[in-house]
C-alpha cells in the first residue's frame, strides 16, 4: 500500500528537486512520444535539444526568444512571490510595445540615442498603466487581479489591431495592418553582426540582478515574501498590503512592457498585430518551474525557449505536427505540479492488513 | 572506351557544374512557411493542396513549418530552410514579408517566394490570386438566386484583398439584379469562429438570404446551413460543411504556379517577379455548382468563366460607381492593377460603411 503523509514541514531540497525531476520526467516523456509517432527516439531528442543548439547562430537565437521570458518573469516573480497573482503579462506586453512604437514613430527619421531612450522608458511605463489598472481596481474594490489582469489581455489586443489598422498604419504600406519599418536609431543595438541578438538580452541579465537584490537583499522584498508566506503575520507586522499589490503588478507590468519594447525594436522591427507571442503566459510557466529565483528563471527561460526552438525543427526534419511544442510544455507543466506534491507531502509503504 | 570515355566526362562536368553552382539535385528540397495549421479547410490547407500537387508533379522533395505566428520567429524558421539549402522557400502569409526579404538577402543563391505582399527583392518573387474573379461569379449567382435582394458578407480586415472581393461579389450581383444590396460585417479577425458564426447570423437576421465570408473557418457556412438560407464558401470546397446551403465556392490553386515555379529554378530561368494570377493561369476555380442552382445558370457561369480565362470579361469593367455615386472607371475601361491595389472603397449596392 502506498500512501501520502503530509510532511511536519515543507521539503526545502524538494522544492528545488522537483523541477529537475520534472525536466527529467518530461525528456523520458519526450522519447516514449517520439517512439510512439514512429520515430527513433533518439534520433528525435537529437532534433528537438540538440540541433536547435548545434552553432552559435543557434545559441543567438536561443537567447534572443529567450530574453522576453527572462524579463516578464522576473517581473512577475516579484509578485508571485506575495500571491500578486498578475496573470495579464500577454496584455502589458503589448500595451508596452505600443508605447515603445508610438516613440519609435514620432521621432521618425530624426537620429539620436534619446529615441532608444525614451523608447525603454515608454515600453516600461506602457506596461506599468496596463497593470496599474488590476492594482487600482483591487485596492480601491477588492476585484479580483487575477480575472481583471487577464481581460485586459483581450483588451490590449483589440487595441494594437485598432492601431496599427488605423493611426499607426504605415502610410505607404497599401492598408496593411502593420507600422512603418523603424529605422536604425530606433532598433536596440544588435550585439553582433552575425545574428539577430541584442541589447536586450543585456536588459534582461540586468533586470535578473535587480530582482535577485530586490527578492532577497531588500526590505520590501522581504516584506513581500512575508506576506506570500504568512498573509496575517505581514499584517501584524505593519506592513502595507495594498503597497505590495502596487509593487507586485506594477513590477510584473513594468518588465511586460520593457519586453514588447524589446520585440518592436529588436527582431520586429515594426508594431503589427502579433507583436506577443504568448511569451506573457509562457513566462508564468517559467516563474514557476524556476521556483519564482531570479537564477532559476535564467535556466528556466533558456528551458521554455528551446522548446519553440526545437518544435521548429522537429516540423522540419521530423515532420512532426506544430503542436509537439506545446505538448512538451504541457509535460514539463504537469509534471512539475505533480512532484510538487512531493514539497509537502512524503510517500509511506505500509504493509497491507487482511 | 570512347563511350565509356565521353560518359565519364560527361558525369565529371556534371558534377563540376553541379559543385560549382553550389546545388544537387538529389538535394532538391522545397520549404513551405504557413500561417496557421494545415487543417481541413482554408488558406493554408489550399497551399498544403499545391505542395503535394508538386511533389507528385515534379518528385521534389518538400517540408513545412505550420502555425509560424507573423512575428520574429518567421526569420529563424526561414533561415533555418535556406541554411540547410532548400533550393526555394515560399512564405505563404502576409506577414512574413518583411522577414523573408531580410533572410532573401543572405542567402542569394536560394530562391524566395512570398504570398500577398508588395516588396519584391532580388532573389524574392511575389505570388497573389485574382480572388476577386471567382466573386464575381458567386456575386452573379447570389444576385440572381436572392428572393430578399438581400446579400451578407462577412470580412476579416478593410484591406485592398478584401474590399476588391466585396466589390466584385455586389459589381456581379449588380450586373443581374439592380435591387440587389449588401451588408457588410467586419469580425476583425482571420480566424474566429465564433465570431464569424455571430456575424452571419446577424446579417441573416436582418434578411440576407445568401451569406458569403472573407474568413478562415467554416462558420458562415455552417451557420447558413442550420438557418436555411445559401452560403459561398470561400478558400476551399466547404460543401460538406453545408451540403444543402453551399452554393458553392472561390477556391485557390496554387499547384500549377508551384510546379511552373521549381521547373523555372530547376531551369536556371527563374526571375523574382510578381505573379497576380487568376482564372487565365489556372489559380481561381468555383467549386463544383450545387444542383439547386437553375441549369440555365449554371451554364452561363460555366460561360462566364470561360470569359474569363480568355480575359473577354473584367469584373471591374467600367462604369465602375462607388457607394457615394461618383464614377471610380468610365464604361468602356477596365480597373487597372494599380488602382485595383489602392481600393479603399465600397462600390454602388453595399449599405454598409467601411470602419475607421
Amino acid at each position: 500500500m502506498i500512501r501520502l503523509e503530509k510532511r511536519p514541514e515543507a521539503s526545502q531540497l524538494m522544492s528545488y528537486a522537483s523541477p529537475l525531476i520534472a525536466i527529467v520526467l518530461m525528456l523520458i516523456g519526450g522519447l516514449l512520444l517520439f517512439a510512439f509517432l514512429g520515430k527513433n527516439p533518439i534520433e528525435g531528442f537529437k532534433v528537438f535539444f540538440i540541433n536547435p543548439i548545434s552553432d552559435l547562430y543557434g545559441v543567438s537565437e536561443l537567447l534572443l526568444k529567450a530574453t522576453p521570458l527572462m524579463l516578464i518573469a522576473v517581473g512577475l516573480a516579484v509578485g508571485f512571490r506575495a500571491n500578486v497573482w498578475n496573470i495579464g503579462a500577454e496584455g502589458q506586453l503589448i500595451v508596452g510595445g505600443i508605447a515603445a512604437s508610438a516613440v519609435a514613430l514620432y521621432f521618425y527619421e530624426s537620429e539620436g540615442i534619446h529615441i532608444l531612450i525614451l523608447m525603454v522608458i515608454a515600453g516600461a511605463i506602457g506596461g506599468m498603466l496596463w497593470a496599474a489598472i488590476p492594482a487600482f481596481l483591487k485596492t480601491r474594490f477588492n476585484t479580483n487581479e487575477i480575472l481583471v489582469s487577464l481581460m485586459l489581455v483581450y483588451v490590449a489586443q483589440l487595441l494594437v489591431s485598432w492601431l496599427v489598422h488605423g493611426p499607426m498604419m504605415d502610410p505607404d504600406g497599401f492598408n496593411f495592418p502593420q507600422s512603418r519599418m523603424f529605422e536604425d536609431p530606433a532598433l536596440l543595438p544588435l550585439l553582433s553582426d552575425e545574428n539577430r541578438l541584442n541589447f536586450a538580452f543585456v536588459m534582461a541579465i540586468g533586470a535578473l540582478l535587480v530582482g535577485y537584490v530586490f527578492m532577497y537583499r531588500s526590505f520590501a522584498g522581504f516584506q513581500m515574501q512575508v506576506a506570500g508566506y504568512a498573509k496575517d503575520a505581514a499584517r501584524y507586522a505593519g506592513f502595507s498590503a495594498k503597497r505590495m499589490i502596487w509593487i507586485g503588478l506594477l513590477s510584473g507590468g513594468g518588465m511586460a512592457g520593457l519586453a514588447g519594447m524589446s520585440e518592436v525594436a529588436g527582431p520586429m522591427g515594426q508594431l503589427t498585430e502579433h507583436v506577443s507571442n504568448n511569451y506573457g503566459f509562457a513566462a508564468i510557466i517559467v516563474a514557476f518551474v524556476a521556483r519564482l529565483n531570479p537564477v532559476g528563471i535564467f535556466f528556466a527561460s533558456l528551458l521554455m525557449a528551446l522548446l519553440y526552438l526545437g518544435g521548429e525543427q522537429a516540423q522540419q526534419y521530423l515532420a512532426l505536427p506544430s503542436s509537439i511544442s506545446n505538448v512538451f510544455q504541457g509535460m514539463l507543466l504537469m509534471f512539475l505540479l505533480g512532484s510538487d506534491v512531493f514539497i509537502n507531502y512524503r510517500i509511506r509503504w505500509k504493509e497491507a492488513t487482511a | 572506351m570512347t563511350l565509356i570515355k565521353i560518359t565519364t566526362k560527361k558525369i565529371a562536368l556534371a558534377v563540376l557544374a553541379m559543385a560549382m553552382t553550389g546545388t544537387s539535385l538529389a538535394a532538391d528540397n522545397v520549404g513551405f512557411v504557413y500561417v496557421s495549421p494545415i487543417g481541413d479547410a482554408g488558406w493554408t490547407y489550399q497551399h498544403d493542396l499545391g505542395r503535394l500537387q508538386l511533389e507528385k508533379e515534379t518528385g521534389v522533395t518538400t517540408s513545412y513549418v505550420e502555425n509560424v505566428a507573423e512575428g520574429a520567429d518567421a526569420e529563424r524558421v526561414i533561415r533555418e530552410m535556406a541554411k540547410r539549402g532548400d533550393k526555394v522557400i515560399f512564405a505563404t502569409s502576409f506577414g512574413y514579408m518583411n522577414y523573408a526579404l531580410k533572410v532573401s538577402k543572405k542567402f542569394p543563391k536560394t530562391a524566395f517566394v512570398h504570398a500577398t505582399g508588395y516588396k519584391l527583392g532580388k532573389n524574392m518573387g511575389l505570388v497573389n490570386a485574382r480572388f476577386y474573379e471567382g466573386r464575381y461569379l458567386t456575386g452573379v449567382i447570389a444576385g440572381e438566386m436572392t428572393k430578399s435582394n438581400i446579400l451578407g458578407y462577412v470580412a476579416a480586415f478593410p484591406i485592398p484583398e478584401v474590399l476588391q472581393g466585396i466589390n466584385a461579389f455586389i459589381k456581379g450581383a449588380r450586373s443581374v439584379n439592380p435591387e440587389a444590396e449588401l451588408r457588410v460585417i467586419w469580425v476583425n479577425s482571420w480566424y474566429d469562429p465564433g465570431k464569424e458564426r455571430q456575424a452571419a447570423i446577424t446579417l441573416i437576421s436582418q434578411g440576407a438570404d445568401m451569406v458569403t465570408h472573407h474568413t478562415d473557418s467554416t462558420a458562415v457556412v455552417q451557420a447558413a446551413e442550420e438557418e436555411g438560407v445559401y452560403a459561398f464558401g470561400y478558400h476551399s470546397d466547404m460543401s460538406k460543411y453545408g451540403p444543402r446551403a453551399h452554393l458553392t465556392a472561390t477556391t485557390h490553386l496554387w499547384g500549377d504556379y508551384y510546379v511552373q515555379t521549381i521547373k523555372q529554378v530547376q531551369e536556371g530561368t527563374w526571375t523574382p517577379v510578381s505573379v497576380w494570377g487568376g482564372y487565365p493561369r489556372g489559380m481561381i476555380k468555383l467549386s463544383p455548382l450545387n444542383d439547386v442552382i437553375p441549369e440555365a445558370l449554371q451554364n452561363r457561369i460555366s460561360t462566364m468563366e470561360s470569359q474569363l480565362r480568355e480575359r473577354t470579361l473584367h469584373p471591374f469593367a467600367g462604369p465602375v460607381i462607388d457607394q457615394s455615386g461618383s464614377t471610380i472607371v468610365p464604361a468602356g475601361k477596365n480597373m487597372t492593377d494599380d488602382e485595383l491595389n489602392k481600393m479603399n472603397y465600397y462600390l454602388q449596392g453595399v449599405v454598409s460603411t467601411i470602419p475607421n
